[in-house]
């Protein structure tokens, strides 16, 4: 493993996981996870299907039962309810979007606000007009159940329900898994554009695809812990380390 | 004709009932994947707690704070009960709503004792609304419709009008997800099951006097009530009100259906042959059993139910 201390880290990571483990049942998921986000950063985690990178994320969002310590803007958050955690800024997009396919695409949006007195005295950095003008579509398609999107709506829609909830942190579970290669590129678009708002992001992929043009860093998973942390060029010329745990 | 009328009039007022039970468990099943075996309880608690009330107060009273006292003890239930058996699976809920079951039973023998109470249908409400042709349609059951259709349309613009009826619905399907996004959904589902069991309080408000208040009350209804929920599907709303409207009307018509089961292959050009003790019932015979032929029809036919959306 791989020393934590990054010389150039100034303020307090915005996330920081240690020793992290995880188990579903008796098998041991994930072995001691080391990462953090700084604020405004964007970081990929790494790694082929199934060695842990979801878990990580629902982890942190309190979905999982652990063992270790997380520490959100210098807070410890193991252990705290998954609406408490949200509560406190942390935003999740899982891997299946989990649109509610009855409600609206309005409606969905709307779900995402998490105090909606203080929403509509204007608190928070995005509302429904922000979204609808990143993303006309939406705005088309306000009254249409969120069930009947294609794919490439439904991650925008889900993206904007997760941003309507003011997070200052936002971990994305392969948002461009199946996508058409122009709208996954969209995808990289706008994820620079809510980090140009002061927005860390921790994008999970499985291919290298946006994740080398849009991140800061990254961290490469395998079999429940990480395998290789350092920068897209840094990755770009380890040929062996790519060769092992990512590419099949 | 008329008894075309009055049955189907009995059978919407039998059937809104009905619904207003099986909605509290369909909501139930669809947020926490469990059957509520207890919930028919609930609705005798709603009959015994207005019962007294009324001894003290009157009926009028109890009507509103029955069903309230009935959905606290539910949220109470769901906060300090069902959620620590959660914890170990739903063989534990369902075993836990299974002793409740019981539990409340006995409760309710132990206080009120094992005959039926006299809770009787307030004099003011006592008489006849309107005669059709010969037949008297009492005031109670107009009344009766008059909550249920209340309460239908309330259920209808909370779920749909406001925002904590948006997150419930939401909820229902991805409670991870809701919970991602920062409500407290813990505290949803402890509304909810008050909310639900607060509904089945007020079915046994109005129909503990409309029918009879006793300890066997819950069991009576309860069976009723799961077959509604089977034949509706699962975790369907719309399905529990179609599916309350058909079995009350099968019920109220059967009851008043003298032919017999050769008069009915007769009509679809079966004859029976003579003799048969089974031929010879007649459909009134029959009515109790009916629900449950048609819930083992669904379950062949149609496992998910008229609409429902579940595999399981």
């Amino acid at each position: 493993m791989r020393d934590m201390g990054m010389s150039k880290t100034v303020s307090t990571p915005v996330l920081q996981v240690n020793d992290l483990h995880a188990y579903y049942g008796k098998s041991h998921v994930l072995h001691g996870v080391n990462l953090h986000v700084n604020p405004g950063e964007i970081v990929c985690l790494l790694g082929r299907n199934g060695v842990g990178r979801s878990t990580t994320a629902k982890a942190v969002m309190g979905q999982v039962v652990a063992r270790g310590a997380i520490r959100f803007k210098g807070r410890d958050v193991l252990g705290m309810k998954a609406y408490e955690i949200a509560r406190l800024g942390v935003g999740y997009v899982p891997e299946d979007r989990s649109i509610f396919p009855d409600l609206t695409v309005r409606q969905n949006l709307m779900l995402g606000v998490k105090d909606p007195r203080a929403h509509a005295r204007g608190a928070g950095r995005w509302h429904i007009d922000d979204m609808y003008a990143l993303f006309p579509r939406l705005k088309e398609r306000d009254n249409t159940p969120g069930g009947v999107l294609s794919g490439g709506e439904q991650q925008m829609l889900t993206l904007c329900r997760t941003l309507m909830g003011d997070p200052d942190l936002i971990m994305i579970d392969e948002p461009t898994e199946g996508l058409a290669p122009k709208i996954v590129e969209q995808v990289g678009t706008f994820l620079q554009e809510i980090r140009k708002r002061g927005i860390s992001i921790l994008l999970i992929e499985q291919k290298l695809a946006i994740a080398l043009d849009i991140s800061e860093r990254l961290y490469l998973m395998g079999h429940g812990h990480i395998v290789f942390e350092g920068t897209p060029a840094d990755l770009k010329n380890n040929e062996a380390i790519r060769k092992e745990w990512l590419e099949v | 004709m008329e008894f075309v009328v009055i049955s189907l009039l009995n059978g919407i007022t039998y059937g809104l009932l009905l619904f207003m039970l099986s909605s509290g468990l369909t909501l139930i099943f669809s947020m926490m994947g469990i059957l509520n075996f207890a919930h028919a309880s609930f609705y005798m608690l709603g009959a015994y707690f207005a019962y007294q009330i009324s001894t003290w107060v009157g009926f009028w009273p109890g009507l509103l704070v029955a069903p309230l006292m009935v959905g606290v003890v539910g949220a109470l239930i769901e906060r300090y009960g069902l959620r620590r058996a959660h914890r170990f699976g739903h063989v534990a809920e369902l075993l836990f709503t299974f002793g409740l079951a019981f539990l409340v039973e006995e409760i309710v023998h132990l206080i009120w004792g094992n005959v039926a109470v006299d809770y009787r249908i307030p004099a003011e409400l006592d008489g006849t609304l309107f005669t059709l042709f010969d037949t008297d349609f009492p005031i109670y059951k107009g009344f009766m419709m008059l909550i249920s259709v209340g309460m239908l349309v309330a259920l209808y613009a909370l779920l749909t009008r406001t925002r904590i009826g948006l997150i419930i619905q939401a909820a229902l399907t991805k409670p991870d997800m809701v919970e991602a996004l920062g409500h407290n959904v813990p505290r949803i589902f402890m509304l909810v099951f008050g909310g639900g069991t607060a509904l089945a309080g007020l079915a046994g408000v109005i129909g503990g006097n409309a029918f009879i208040t006793e300890p066997g009350m819950a069991a009576a209804v309860g069976s009723i009530v799961f077959v509604v929920v089977v034949v509706g599907g699962l975790g369907s709303l719309g399905g529990a009100f179609v599916a309350s409207l058909l079995i009350g009307c099968i019920q109220t018509f059967s009851v008043g259906l003298t032919i017999s089961v050769t008069d009915v292959f007769a009509l679809i050009g079966i004859v029976l042959p003579e003799g048969s003790q089974v031929a010879r019932l007649t459909i009134t015979q029959l009515a109790p059993v009916l629900p449950y032929m048609l819930m083992v029809a669904i379950l062949i036919f149609r496992p998910r139910g008229l609409m429902g959306a579940r595999e399981s």
